[in-house]
């Protein structure tokens, strides 16, 4: 049976009558319930994050989580309609005195599987110039982070799961003085600690947006914060051109043969009846393509869009517009599946010329999706 | 880098060549790809460029038919075959140069007017084809079309010559197309 203290208790439980309006403060003695009873919202949530998880992964997610024991998992019949496994899981949570807490844990895990439901934003932070390189404490920053948040909100729940490359993964669900917190909509932050650097997934609560920057700032014993502009699903792909590793490839080998097998396999599948005219050409827009993208797979991102803010300029004399003061503004927006790949294969299939624009070309060397382009 | 002159080099013997011209190499590849799997008598060669004046070559043989190929959803292969037609020794518009339009099945996606490409056919005089290159049968049947034309042009049918050919294609045109 697990011990915890009232307080946590009254923090981490979920009133039964009204969910998300209640005034009241949970009563103590909501945490202390019998041995097979289990809150009927903790048990609801529990059961929706189980649904969301599609069938072929049930068992995955669930050995990631490590609650149940292999022994519970054994008397489950994974071949009943879904909806029934599902219940038979959440009895299986109530044996086991789940709580908030391990839902928040089931839920980051889903979600990291699933990553790419959510799109994340990047934030990067810095010190300010006289400040000491302080050692990194894990447990530290994640008692740091609870008690900023929950001293300026008393109803938030936090988790935190551990991950690869000394990086965290933080659940927040937000509440406000008066309204518990909203367990459906919860926010997530993904930490690498030996970087200045943030994901957060993009929370509809948007005002929240400033106190989790500041919480994420003083707990990681940095000065400032500041939203990059750079946006995708693609947690990986952020990852990678964040940290400039979309440079390194591990198939390097293979991508340069291939390559080669590439432009060579067009002449050998090509009949000896077709001839192309325009082969120094092509060549050198291959060349000049590889040279800006490089021969490595490209990050991934959806789009990228430019804002235009700058005055009219024309060479005829007068006109209506070239008398206007103010800029013209303008929006222009690429989207894509694979927005580089795409750009990377325009100059080659004949849609553009090559070079492309380094507006285009620059967006992995900045690390910026989003431009304001203005008159210098 | 001279202008391209139809009559200036001899015929192979039993060898019909055409010249496409495109920006999109991707389409032209698969075109050539369906002519060359067409059925035909004649040897046939397929040059593909992406714009003239071709680079400098001596062992070109005749060309006996070009072909303009026009993305409708791109102003930028319009805008290059507008200019590779100044390259074109004016011989040729005698019934051995045809345009053929692709994308106008997507009309959401078309940022040429199909009008466009009907003037510019009528200003040279030349037959306009359209044809979704993208479909493979489309493509398939405008493969065989185009060898057909190919052989006329390079004289491998007895009795019809590529001006021939030139005055029968006109006559089926839409006629207002003269008050163009």
């Amino acid at each position: 049976m697990k011990v915890k203290s009232q307080r946590e208790v009254a923090q981490s439980c979920l009133t039964p009558a009204a969910p998300w309006t209640a005034a009241h403060q949970a009563p103590p003695s909501m945490g202390f319930s019998s041995a097979k009873e289990m809150d009927e919202t903790l048990a609801e949530f529990f059961r929706r994050t189980i649904l969301k998880i599609p069938m072929t992964e049930m068992m995955t997610i669930l050995k990631t989580w490590n609650f149940l024991s292999e022994n519970q998992l054994q008397t489950v019949n994974f071949r009943q309609r879904k909806e029934s496994i599902v219940q038979d899981l959440v009895l299986l949570c109530e044996e086991n005195h789940a709580s908030l807490n391990d839902a928040a844990h089931l839920d980051i895990i889903y979600t990291q599987f699933h990553r790419h439901q959510k799109i994340w934003d990047v934030f990067q932070m810095s010190k300010a110039p006289g400040d000491d390189i302080d050692l990194f404490d894990m447990e530290q920053f994640k008692s740091s982070f609870k008690k900023i948040l929950q001293r300026a909100l008393k109803n938030v729940t936090v988790s935190f799961r551990d991950a690869e490359e000394n990086s965290v993964w933080i659940r927040i669900a937000w509440g406000t003085q008066y309204k518990k917190p909203n367990q459906y909509k919860p926010a997530y932050v993904v930490y690498y600690s030996q970087t200045p650097y943030a994901f957060t997934s993009s929370s509809r609560l948007k005002s929240n947006l400033p106190l989790l920057g500041q919480a994420l700032t003083v707990a990681s014993k940095h000065h400032q914060i500041v939203k990059m502009d750079l946006r995708s699903r693609y947690l990986d792909s952020l990852k990678a051109i964040v940290f400039k590793q979309y440079n390194q490839s591990f198939e390097t080998h293979n991508c340069t043969t291939s390559l080669q097998e590439g432009s060579l396999g067009l002449d050998i599948n090509m009949d000896s009846r077709i001839i192309h005219e325009n082969k120094v050409e092509k060549e050198r827009v291959q060349r000049v393509t590889q040279e800006i993208f490089g021969d490595y797979p490209q990050p991934r991102l959806e789009f990228a869009q430019y804002k235009l803010e700058t005055k009219f300029k024309s060479d005829l004399n007068g006109g209506i517009l070239a008398e206007r003061e103010e800029p013209l503004r303008c929006l222009v927006k690429f989207s894509s599946p694979h927005l580089l790949e795409a750009l990377k294969s325009l100059a080659p299939a004949g849609i553009a010329d090559a070079p492309l624009s380094p507006l285009l070309t620059c967006i992995p060397n900045k690390g910026k999706n989003y431009f304001k382009i203005r008159d210098k | 880098m001279s202008a391209l002159r139809p009559l200036d080099k001899l015929p192979g013997l039993n060898t019909a060549t055409i010249l496409l011209v495109g920006t999109e190499d991707a389409l032209l590849q698969q075109l050539a790809d369906s002519m060359l799997k067409a059925d035909c008598t004649s040897e046939l060669k397929v040059h593909l460029a992406r714009s003239l004046p071709l680079p400098c070559s001596v062992n070109r043989p005749r060309i006996d038919l070009i072909v303009f190929v026009v993305n409708l959803h791109s102003k930028l292969s319009l805008q290059s075959v507008e200019e590779s037609l100044c390259h074109l020794d004016a011989a040729f518009f005698l019934g051995k140069v045809a345009f053929l339009a692709t994308g106008a099945g997507r009309d959401s996606h078309c940022s040429i007017h199909r009008n466009t490409v009907v003037k510019l056919a009528h200003t040279y005089r030349s037959p306009l084809l359209f044809c979704d290159l993208e479909i493979e049968d489309f493509r398939a049947a405008m493969a065989q079309r185009l060898v057909r034309l190919l052989q006329i042009c390079a004289g491998h049918v007895p009795g019809v010559s590529a001006l021939n050919l030139l005055s029968l294609m006109r006559g089926s045109e839409n006629p207002s197309l003269e008050d163009l």
